[in-house]
Parts: structure tokens; C-alpha cells; sequence
């Protein structure tokens, strides 16, 4: 057997047996799990004001100040989303990459990104009106070959404290863990 | 040389793969291989509750604390389709799409209906279903009711 062939044989088995463990299951992913009310937790907050209006005003403003396109709304609901496409090159991946092609080897390295975001209020508490606003983002990187390499939640806190930091100074109003 | 039972025996394989293609297309778009009543049964539940906005706030929610994304939402048509995808270097893609539909039935309730599709198949079981709208009972604070 060539070398060559090795690799790829030693690929399609790597390939086979990932397939038979897909990233989202029907058994899991429709029970809430105690990690999934943590994400809650850290995607959540609550402002003190009843004019869930002007949230989604100020949202939607800001999603523009960070590039993104809105893609649906509905102010009856309380949600937006939005999504934005930007670079996803990554220079350790390119080292790995001209490593790997010494080697024979292809590890295409990602390309680029669509990264999405889903905002949705809802007036919540019974004798103190507050309104909670909940954010999500994901991303979706495909690599040189314009495969899809990674769909993942983005789920950093940092990135969620700066969104309602940013939120809240809009609105002047203060932002309340849940 | 081919001969002439063998090319006989190829044509009439060549004609019913054909006409398998054309039957799977039929059969996939209008997905009819499963009792529509009974998957219609396994896909709805019944709420006591008359506030269809609070319903579906509460659907969103829900989709929401299960990490999907929400990809569109009406409320005159009482729609709300949402997916959840995650691919990485060791798993394969997965992807779950589901849309719910809230509807009146009768006076006094709501008719909420989910359907799903996983990877590239609807979902027909009845447990997936079920862990749905176990949660979505709790978004609620209100017990769904199993419709015949």
C-alpha cells in the first residue's frame, strides 16, 4: 500500500466514524439541560422599563453600529436577527496548513465567516415591569474550499457582558443580571 | 459483445432506476410513507389559554433555552421556524430545523403544532416531540393537553 493511500484510507475511517456521531442529536438537543439555563443565564438581562419599543429600537441600532444586517423582525414578538459576513483567516492555521503540505497532507485553513445574531425581549415580572433582552450569537466559518469547517454557538461571556455594557449605556438605563 | 438478454436485462434495470427517481421525488415532497393523523397527534398539543402572543413569546423562549436559532416569525400566520446547526473537527454536521405553528381551537384553547427535520429526514417518532413540548409546558406554566 502506498503512502498515499494510507492517508486517505486512514481519512475515510476518520470520516466514517465521525459521521456516526453527529454534532446535534434528536435525543439531546430537544431536553433542557442544566448547561443550556446556564447559556440562559449568561445571554440574559433584564432593563427597568416597560417600553419594550424602545429596546428593540435601540437594539436594532446597535446591531448596525456592529455590522450587521438585519434579516427578520417582528416588534409584536420582540425578536430581531441579524447577520453579518467577515474574514476568518487565521495565520496558525496557514502555518498548519504548509506544514501539512510537506507532509502531503491537506488541512485547509478557514476562510471566512457568517456570523449571526438573535435578539428577542420579553416584559417579564409581575409587580416590578421589567423587560428581560436576550441575545445569541453564532457563526459558521467556511474554510479555503468554501466547506463548511465549524457551525458553533459563540458562547464567551465577555463577548455577551461588552453587547449589554454597550446596550445599556444606549438606553441609559442599567443592565440586571437574572 | 454484450448480449442481447444482457442488454435487455440492463434496459429494464436503467428504466426502474428511473422510475424510482421519479416516485422518491413525489414521495419526498409530500412526505405521504407515514399516518398523517397519527403524526398530526404526535406533533400537537392543546393549551388552555385564549393569549396567542404570550404563546408564542413563550415558543421563542423555549426554542431559545434549547440553543436553537430563530430564522423567522409571524404573528398574523402564528408561525415561528427556528434551527439549530453545530459542525466541528470531530463530529460531523448535525442539523435540526422545527417550525410551530399556534392556531385557536375552539373558545377556550390554542392549538400548538411542531414539526422537525433532522439532518435530511422529517422527524416521525413521537419522543422528540414530547421532550419539546415538556419544556415548552414549562415556558407556559400550563399543561399540555394530548389532542386525538
Amino acid at each position: 500500500m502506498s503512502r498515499h493511500c494510507r492517508i486517505c484510507s486512514a481519512f475515510l475511517l476518520g470520516l466514517i466514524s465521525s459521521a456516526g456521531c453527529a454534532a446535534v442529536s434528536l435525543e439531546a438537543d430537544l431536553n433542557l439541560t442544566p448547561e443550556l439555563l446556564q447559556q440562559r443565564q449568561l445571554q440574559t438581562r433584564r432593563f427597568d422599563t416597560t417600553d419594550e419599543q424602545r429596546i428593540l429600537n435601540t437594539c436594532a441600532a446597535l446591531l448596525q453600529d456592529t455590522g450587521f444586517n438585519v434579516d427578520e423582525s417582528d416588534t409584536r414578538l420582540g425578536i430581531i436577527t441579524g447577520s453579518k459576513k467577515r474574514d476568518a483567516t487565521d495565520a496558525s492555521q496557514w502555518a498548519l496548513f504548509i506544514v501539512g503540505a510537506f507532509f502531503g497532507v491537506s488541512i485547509p485553513p478557514d476562510d471566512n465567516q457568517i456570523m449571526k445574531v438573535c435578539v428577542t425581549t420579553r416584559p417579564v415580572g409581575e409587580s416590578v415591569k421589567q423587560v428581560a433582552v436576550r441575545v445569541v450569537f453564532e457563526r459558521i466559518v467556511y474554510n479555503m474550499e468554501q466547506r463548511i469547517s465549524k457551525i458553533e454557538a459563540l458562547s464567551d461571556p465577555k463577548i455577551y457582558q461588552s453587547f449589554f455594557e454597550k446596550l445599556s449605556k444606549a438606553m441609559f438605563l442599567d443592565a440586571h443580571d437574572i | 459483445m454484450i448480449s442481447e438478454r444482457l442488454k435487455k436485462n440492463l434496459l429494464v434495470l436503467i428504466s426502474l432506476l428511473v422510475l424510482t427517481g421519479c416516485a422518491t421525488t413525489h414521495d419526498r415532497l409530500l412526505d405521504m410513507d407515514t399516518s398523517q393523523v397519527q403524526l398530526r397527534s404526535f406533533q400537537s398539543r392543546a393549551f388552555d389559554t385564549t393569549d396567542k402572543e404570550k404563546t408564542m413569546r413563550a415558543i421563542i423562549a423555549t426554542l431559545q433555552d434549547l440553543g436553537f436559532m430563530l430564522d423567522r416569525a409571524d404573528y398574523t400566520l402564528g408561525v415561528v421556524a427556528a434551527s439549530k446547526s453545530r459542525a466541528d473537527v470531530l463530529r460531523a454536521p448535525g442539523s435540526l430545523r422545527v417550525t410551530v405553528t399556534v392556531r385557536p381551537r375552539g373558545e377556550k384553547q390554542l392549538m400548538v403544532r411542531a414539526n422537525a427535520e433532522y439532518q435530511l429526514q422529517p422527524v416521525t417518532e413521537p419522543k422528540p416531540y414530547q421532550n419539546f413540548f415538556n419544556s415548552l409546558e414549562k415556558a407556559m406554566f400550563l399543561e399540555a393537553h394530548q389532542v386525538d
